[in-house]
């Protein structure tokens, strides 16, 4: 025997199931009275800094079909670059940019939409710089565990190729699954779990 | 957002998932998984900056009954009809470290197992003082606590005669977007739990047990409430970012 290294174990994902809502935006489940407004709803005000532009799309299933009670969560740079996280250390982020959101995806048409900015290019690890992209975090019912992916700009072509994670996708043709359609100021991401169009979700 | 300017920054990048701990996506005795489940591999990184950073809540998002689902959608004197329960415990991360500041969405059915949601469809009542949500933040030694009655089981459409045990799910943020968690406390002793489609998309039954939580006496309240600990480990992380150039502790 040698010693126990001593680390806990990470306790399990399990489904958001179909009622997420009822935690995570209240007030669209018409729960009201309980909080003023739903966490993430807004990320921008007047005064933030960036060009302005809107994100929308739809979380599809293997038949083809729009998930129409899913939980999309993003988080993303501000419009220079900067995350407003404690973890940030390279400066102090715009201070009127949340940089994240949430967004159920509609129970009438399974569209998910976010006011944001255009954000930044972020260093990578060995500080090579990323293009810009917005992470997207993904739950519901039937996923038992978060999908993490990211959105790129089908208008920066150029760093989009040298971004280091899209470099990485081997099968080539699979690249243009996390690139937005659109152009400013309306993108169109659409998610695709499983199936031919399946989006490149990562493990990260 | 970021009011936690005393908080010592951390920057490094998280422990890796071990994605044979969690559930695999695709578990079809959990039906609906089956086609909301990518068939291909993830594509594995280390952490960049878009994942050790994530967003950090003030108090001020809190609102006072936001810990209290006995009250907080009840009518003026009145309260939720249930087994009154406290649920308390800590976050902290693989290297046993606490998780300051870290908000905790949690959402539940009522006492009879029903879901104030128009989606619902059970033929169990709603109770008018109970909505079923609160949010609560860590303190910094990363513990947390709420008042809430303990949820029903209930039925769902999974299998002919599937129920679900009596549950209470968990959102929680970390400090890193990387540790974004949701998931589902159950109670000790419920024999349902085993039974369950959607506990056992959970390959490791201690795993599983990571989701049970023990009855706890001595945080009971005398003639008021029994008390559940539930404590969540989130990912734990490197101490430096740039090992190359060795910042941070």
């Amino acid at each position: 025997m040698v010693q126990a290294l001593g680390l806990l174990k990470e306790t399990p994902s399990q489904t958001a199931g179909p009622y997420v809502h009822i935690g995570c935006t209240p007030n669209y489940a018409e729960i009201a009275g309980i909080c003023a407004a739903d966490h993430g709803s807004v990320m921008l005000d007047d005064k933030t800094r960036g060009e302005r532009i809107t994100v929308h799309g739809h979380v599809i299933d293997g038949a083809g079909a729009p998930l129409k009670d899913a939980l999309v969560e993003i988080w993303q740079a501000d419009g220079a670059g900067l995350y407003n996280s404690p973890s940030e250390m390279r400066g102090k982020s715009d201070p009127n940019f949340t940089g994240w959101g949430r967004c159920p995806t509609s129970a009438d048409t399974g569209e998910f939409l976010f006011e944001t900015v255009k954000p930044g290019r972020v260093p990578f690890r060995d500080g090579r710089p990323m293009a810009p992209h917005i992470t997207f975090w993904i739950v519901a019912r039937g996923i038992n565990i978060g999908l993490h992916t990211r959105m790129y700009f089908p208008d920066e072509a150029e760093a989009n190729a040298e971004d280091p994670l899209l470099a990485r996708i081997e099968h080539r043709h699979r690249v243009a699954t996390l690139i937005a359609s659109g152009k400013s100021p309306l993108y169109t991401f659409d998610i695709h779990l499983q199936g031919e169009k399946e989006t490149v979700f990562l493990d990260i | 957002m970021s009011d936690r300017s005393n908080m010592k920054a951390e920057t490094g990048a998280f422990f890796p998932r071990d994605r044979n701990w969690h559930a695999p996506a695709l578990t079809p005795g959990y039906k609906t998984s089956v086609l909301r489940s990518p068939q291909k591999a993830l594509l594995s990184l280390d952490n960049t900056l878009s994942e050790i950073t994530g967003p950090v809540f003030g108090h001020s998002i809190l609102g006072e009954l936001d810990n209290d689902l006995i009250h907080n959608f009840a009518r003026p004197g009145e309260s939720a009809i249930g087994e009154r329960i406290i649920v308390h415990g800590r976050v902290i991360d693989e290297r046993s470290r606490p998780v300051a500041g870290a908000l905790l969405e949690f959402w539940q059915a009522n006492a009879g197992g029903r879901y104030r949601h128009k989606k619902e469809s059970y033929l169990a009542p709603l109770d008018p003082n109970f909505g079923g949500c609160g949010r609560t933040i860590t303190d910094e030694d990363g513990y947390y606590r709420f008042r809430t009655i303990k949820p029903g089981p209930y039925p769902w459409p999974n299998g002919v005669n599937d129920w679900r045990p009596a549950h209470i799910h968990f959102s929680v943020f970390g400090h890193g977007f990387a540790q974004r968690l949701i998931t589902q406390m159950y109670f000790e002793g419920d024999p349902l739990i085993w039974r369950c489609p959607i506990v056992n998309t959970i390959p490791d039954r201690r795993a599983i047990e990571q989701l049970i939580a023990p009855l706890d006496m001595a945080n009971t309240i005398p003639m008021d409430a029994l008390a559940y600990k539930f404590d969540i480990v989130l990912r734990g992380r490197r101490s430096t970012l740039f090992e190359n150039r060795l910042e941070g502790n």
